[in-house]
């Protein structure tokens, strides 16, 4: 017995000192004290310099945490034990939010920066008046391919591209439904928002047949695989296309004529803040053109901040595959909210798609 | 002599269960009836037997047996090893270490092993077969799910062939049997609790294996709790994903009640 | 003996599931010194993540925090699961005593998914604020049944006799406890804080689901550090934390034996023995 009291005792001692020196540090870097800024974002999708300038001008102490999907953050903030205060959100995922109410109305007269924006990223349809976001970055969805291992006269500026046979295992494809659904249709020339069961059987069908060629359906994997030249080629979104380059040059992105996706990711302010001036503060912060300049590339993404592309190196600025001209811009389709029970569908399709065997 | 006291542990332990057991599955069960609009249905079983869950239901089974299979193989003669080792015990810890480092992490080290440059198929082509494609196949899914659950699998049987008394092998022998003979009527048999416990450890587990069949079979492979994990994160349609826990919970109550069954008759 | 005979060939058969075990975690070693900064392709030695870890505060408060996780909720998991233990035990009808296992068993084998999601409905319901409460309280959940299953099988191996003697000498139901009862199941009790410790230290999913506010353990900061590929500092820290552990439970083997083979044969000198026996029963 004594010994038994003994070693419960020295675990208690244990993780009482793990938890002292836990906080003894968060104390130390200021986490605990009551000027605090909880950012929600996706992981690695801000110059971690940005924070630290934040903290140095305001004083405030900013929390970041990430999210991995749209849908783990929306189950956090409308579970409500979260008191994010500025979150990341993808556009579709904005619309969804919004009819939840889970999110707060921005005042835009407490944003002088928000001039810098494009006038082409304001006022989309998944919301009128950027009544309750802001654009952070925005992207599409390519083919990205590494001309030592595919055939010559593959350039991929087609869809139907992937299907060429000579593709046999050899292509990766991001784990999304929307975005695979989506170039299903793209090829067959519908739009990627298409409800018509009978275009999206067609799709699914296509698809099907691309089997022999798909390696692997996989997640954020997809970076290191590509880089590492596990697959010729691969469907990315261009953000991740060009941290792949910016590993192996060998590799380029290309946007399919027939269209493609262009998302954006936008601040928004969850109803669960606490700190509304903070995170005024923070969105105005990153509208400024210099950091938002230094933000795009550090991470890589387009910014839609017009003032700031001047600032940004001109091999990145000049860059068609990540700044492309308006006529291709006019060929891209922002994802709708489907509705849930449309998105399921796409799903389900999906998931019948990656249980057609070869 | 039975002391007639009142059984006051169970109060604490009964809350424990009423609170994160019972209610948990109340929960799930309660939510699998509903669509994802939030009206009450029957839909989501419905769905449940349409082809595509149907499919899916016969290759988790399929897969999560391979994995019980192989685990029970590779692991039975480990275990009976370890119990001949010197400082056994301290084998055994250092057995079920490797479970304590990131799960992650190692299926990461995994997709460098089993990678096309990777160091299995440098010894491949080392030794002249050339390089083949493990990575995304059958084979290396079973193989790292195997690595995963071969811990909970030698953990039990080990334990069974501790309390295996010695001297009934020596007769066995003495009395003129084979090796095989005494493993297959003597000692099989009286560690086949360890065996079915493994057994149970590694096959419901196994069938709602989630993150490995996206990042070492790239999605080749649909279990249940793949669907599951879509139904909650990805198309929020948790009527779907509880329809399906339900389902797997059944199948753990069948499971569990045809063990504890066999049981009795003996 | 077939066992002299049979020497070098079993024990090839251990080295190379030892190999196996062992294979990823050198991987992750081999690369932690990797100077060109990814998982393939060796480019020079380096100690530079290791300088890392040591630099990023956020990461070891983040190991702090699961540390205490994991220890407290060893703790706490162990006492509620000698409690029901011994509920279980002293239940004498055989149907009462079989719902009350198979509700215990139900957490065990269900997948992780579906507890983090129910457990995410429940604290909702209830009104617990996401963090450090939530993520210890599921914790406590999940491991209770492992440590009932590891205490019980040594409940029933226990004579009754010994309790009954104990009660006619005139000892008091908790000095019966104490004296006789909690001493003898004492290798249940370590086996089960063990594997408490195991499955907290090993678990994602439900801590995923469960965490806020901030409050964030190892494997969920390596998942969604994964995002932009791993940074070889998280190798430095998996071979430094490997490293502690092989110290620590070697170190804590030899202890254990020594005053094992003291104590006689009560402890049986076994952190493990016992292990994953309830589950059949």
């Amino acid at each position: 017995m004594k010994g038994l009291i003994q070693a419960f005792a020295a675990i208690l001692v244990a993780s009482l000192g793990c938890m002292y020196l836990a906080s003894y540090l968060n104390s130390s870097q200021g986490y605990s004290g009551s000027n605090t800024l909880t950012i929600y974002n996706w992981g690695d999708y801000i110059d971690p310099d940005l924070l630290t300038k934040f903290q140095k001008e305001t004083g405030i102490t900013v929390i970041y945490q990430t999210f991995d999907s749209n849908e783990a953050m929306m189950t956090k903030v409308q579970q409500g034990g979260t008191t994010f205060d500025v979150a990341v959100p993808s556009e579709y995922a904005i619309d969804k939010m919004k009819q939840e109410n889970l999110l707060l109305p921005i005042d835009h007269d407490r944003l002088p920066n928000l001039k810098h924006i494009d006038s082409r990223f304001l006022n989309l349809s998944f919301d009128k008046d950027n009544h309750y976001s802001i654009p952070y970055f925005w992207g599409t969805v390519g083919i990205i391919y590494n001309p030592e291992l595919t055939p010559k006269d593959l350039v991929f500026d087609s869809w139907d591209d992937l299907w060429d046979p000579r593709l046999k295992n050899n292509l990766l494809l991001v784990d999304g439904a929307r975005e695979v659904m989506g170039f299903g249709l793209n090829s067959l020339g519908y739009s990627l928002n298409d409800r018509k069961e009978e275009h999206l059987q067609e799709a699914l069908r296509k698809l099907q047949k691309l089997t022999p060629n798909v390696k692997a359906i996989v997640g954020d994997e997809i970076k290191m695989l590509l880089a590492n030249e596990e697959a010729a080629a691969g469907v990315v979104w261009s953000g991740d296309a060009s941290e792949i380059m910016d590993e192996n040059d060998k590799l380029d992105y290309v946007i399919p004529k027939e269209g493609s996706n262009v998302w954006f990711d936008n601040m928004v302010i969850p109803r669960t803040a606490r700190n509304l001036d903070g995170a005024y503060k923070f969105m105005n912060f990153m509208l400024d053109p210099a950091n938002a300049a230094q933000n795009a590339e550090y991470v890589g993404y387009s910014t839609p901040n017009k003032d700031a592309i001047p600032l940004l190196p001109e091999e990145i600025s000049s860059d068609e595959r990540f700044y492309p001209p308006e006529e291709l811009t006019g060929r891209l389709e922002v994802y709708d909210n489907l509705g849930k029970r449309m998105l399921s569908h796409y799903n389900e399709l999906f998931l019948e798609f990656k249980m057609h065997r070869k | 002599m039975a002391v007639r006291n009142r059984n006051f542990f169970l109060v604490p332990y009964v809350l424990w269960i009423l609170l994160f057991v019972a209610a948990p599955i109340a929960l799930t069960l309660y939510k699998s009836f509903f669509d994802v609009d939030g009206a009450f249905t029957l839909d989501n079983y419905v769905r449940f037997f349409t082809p595509v869950y149907l499919k899916m239901t016969l290759s988790s089974f399929w897969y999560a047996f391979l994995i019980t299979l192989f685990s029970l193989l590779i692991a039975y003669p480990a275990a009976w090893l370890l119990t001949r080792t010197k400082h056994k015990q301290l084998w055994l810890l250092l057995i079920i270490l490797p479970t304590w480092i990131n799960l992650l992490l190692k299926v990461y080290a995994f997709l460098g092993i089993f990678g096309t440059y990777g160091a299995v198929n440098r010894s491949l082509e080392w030794l002249g077969i050339g390089a083949q494609q493990i990575l995304f196949t059958d084979f290396s899914f079973v193989f790292v799910s195997v690595y995963i659950f071969i811990p909970f699998m030698i953990l039990p049987i080990f334990n069974s062939l501790e309390e295996l008394n010695p001297s009934l092998v020596f007769a066995a022998r003495d009395l003129g049997a084979s090796p095989w003979t005494t493993f297959r009527r003597v000692v099989f048999p009286l560690t086949l609790d360890g065996v079915k416990a493994g057994c149970q450890a590694v096959f419901i587990p196994a069938l709602s294996l989630f993150m490995i069949t996206r990042l070492v079979a790239g999605n080749r492979v649909i279990t249940l709790g793949t669907a599951i994990e879509q139904h909650f994160l990805v198309t929020q349609d948790w009527g779907m994903g509880s329809t399906i826990a339900v389902f797997l919970i059944i199948v753990m109550v069948l499971i569990m009640f045809a063990a504890g069954k066999r049981e009795v008759r003996r | 003996m077939n066992a002299t005979r049979k020497w070098p060939w079993s024990n090839l058969y251990l080295i190379a599931v030892f190999a196996v075990m062992y294979a990823p975690i050198f991987y992750l070693t081999f690369y932690s010194f990797n100077s060109g900064g990814t998982m393939h392709g060796y480019e020079g030695f380096t100690l530079d993540w290791y300088k890392e870890v040591f630099a990023d505060t956020r990461l070891l408060i983040i190991v702090l925090n699961t540390l205490v996780i994991a220890l407290l909720s060893g703790l706490l998991s162990t006492v509620l699961g000698i409690v029901g233990a011994l509920a279980i035990y002293e239940v004498r009808r055989r149907r009462n005593k079989n719902t009350l296992l198979s509700f215990n068993n139900v957490l065990i084998v269900s997948p992780d998914v579906i507890i983090g999601a129910s457990f995410l409905i429940l604290f909702t319901m209830i009104g617990i604020r996401l963090g450090f409460f939530s993520v210890l309280l599921s914790h406590i959940a999940f491991s209770v049944p492992i440590v009932v299953l590891m205490v019980l099988p040594k409940l029933q191996e226990m004579s009754p006799t010994l309790i009954d003697a104990a009660r006619d000498l005139g000892a008091s139901r908790w000095q019966v406890l104490t004296g006789v009862v909690l001493p003898f199941i004492r290798p249940g009790i370590f086996a089960g804080f063990f594997m408490a410790l195991t499955y907290s230290l090993d678990d994602f999913a439900v801590t995923f689901f469960v965490t806020g506010n901030g409050f964030s353990t190892l494997s969920v900061e390596i998942y969604s550090r994964a995002r932009q590929g791993i940074s070889l500092s998280i190798n430095a820290l998996s071979t430094l934390i490997f490293l502690f552990t092989i110290l620590l439970v070697t170190g804590y083997y030899f202890i254990t034996r020594r005053s094992g083979a003291r104590a006689g044969s009560a402890s049986r000198g076994g952190v493990m023995a016992g292990a994953g026996e309830g589950e059949s029963r």
